[in-house]
């Protein structure tokens, strides 16, 4: 069970990364964030989010058109 | 900007300006969506709003949409997408109704506001340059523009892109 979940479904680019972020300000260090979407763009924005910010993508899925992303915060800092 | 861990482990923050000189609610939009979201990624954002950029700054913020000389902007309609002759955009009502459509189809859509997008590149600490020149050319006073605008010129902006790894000009 992650820390956080946001829950983002029918938004559209870039909401479900900016509520991620805020989101993530809720989530202790090292702690995990689920986000589902329903955006098919949110998979490489992501990745890319992940990428830039040093959270970690631990998964991502999808099923019946919903996109599941589950995010590591790190540890410290 | 508050420095988050986050922003640490990727190396220190980046930066990022964009010259917005356009206001119409379509043009509106690229600005808005890269400066949050970049701002959301760890850069440091200035935005740098000139000539008809500028009103996006009034507290007053409505920005509509033309379909005169916009050949592209094809609405879907009735499983199609459809254009509008430019003698009928030219008709009073038009606009307004235009630009209604479009923001009934964006809040269908889950397209965030102009406004909504404007809010959160406030709350993410984006900076806002009002262009000074602009400002008194349109007869616009700080006043009018909401508290976090602060004014500036051609030097200010060249100050903040010199020091930016990204500059955009929409």
């Amino acid at each position: 069970m992650a820390d956080q979940t946001l829950d983002a479904k029918g938004l559209n680019c870039p909401l479900p990364i900016l509520k991620a972020k805020k989101s993530l300000k809720e989530v202790p260090a090292g702690g995990t964030l689920e986000v589902w979407a329903t955006d098919p763009g949110s998979v490489a924005d992501f990745q890319a989010f992940c990428r830039m910010t040093g959270n970690e993508l631990l998964e991502h899925d999808e099923a019946d058109g919903i996109f599941r992303f589950l995010l590591k915060k790190p540890a410290s800092g | 900007m508050t420095i988050e861990s986050n922003e640490v482990a990727s190396g220190g923050s980046r930066s990022m300006s964009i010259i917005v000189t356009k206001g119409s609610l379509d043009w509106a939009y690229p600005p808005f969506i890269l400066s949050t979201t970049a701002a959301a990624m760890g850069l440091e954002v200035t935005m740098f709003f000139t000539f008809y950029g500028l009103p996006l700054l009034l507290r007053d913020l409505d920005p509509k949409i033309s379909t005169l000389g916009n050949p592209a902007m094809k609405m879907p309609m009735m499983g199609g997408h459809m254009g509008m002759p430019n003698i009928v955009s030219m008709l009073p009502g038009v606009e307004q109704a235009t630009s209604k459509m479009m923001k009934n189809l964006m809040n269908k859509k889950g397209v965030a506001s102009i406004r909504e997008l404007r809010d959160l590149a406030v709350e993410a600490d984006v900076r806002l340059i009002a262009c000074q020149m602009t400002m008194d050319l349109f007869e616009y006073s700080l006043d009018d523009m909401i508290d976090e605008a602060e004014l500036g010129g051609a030097a200010t902006y060249i100050e903040a892109a010199s020091q930016s790894d990204i500059n955009l000009f929409i």
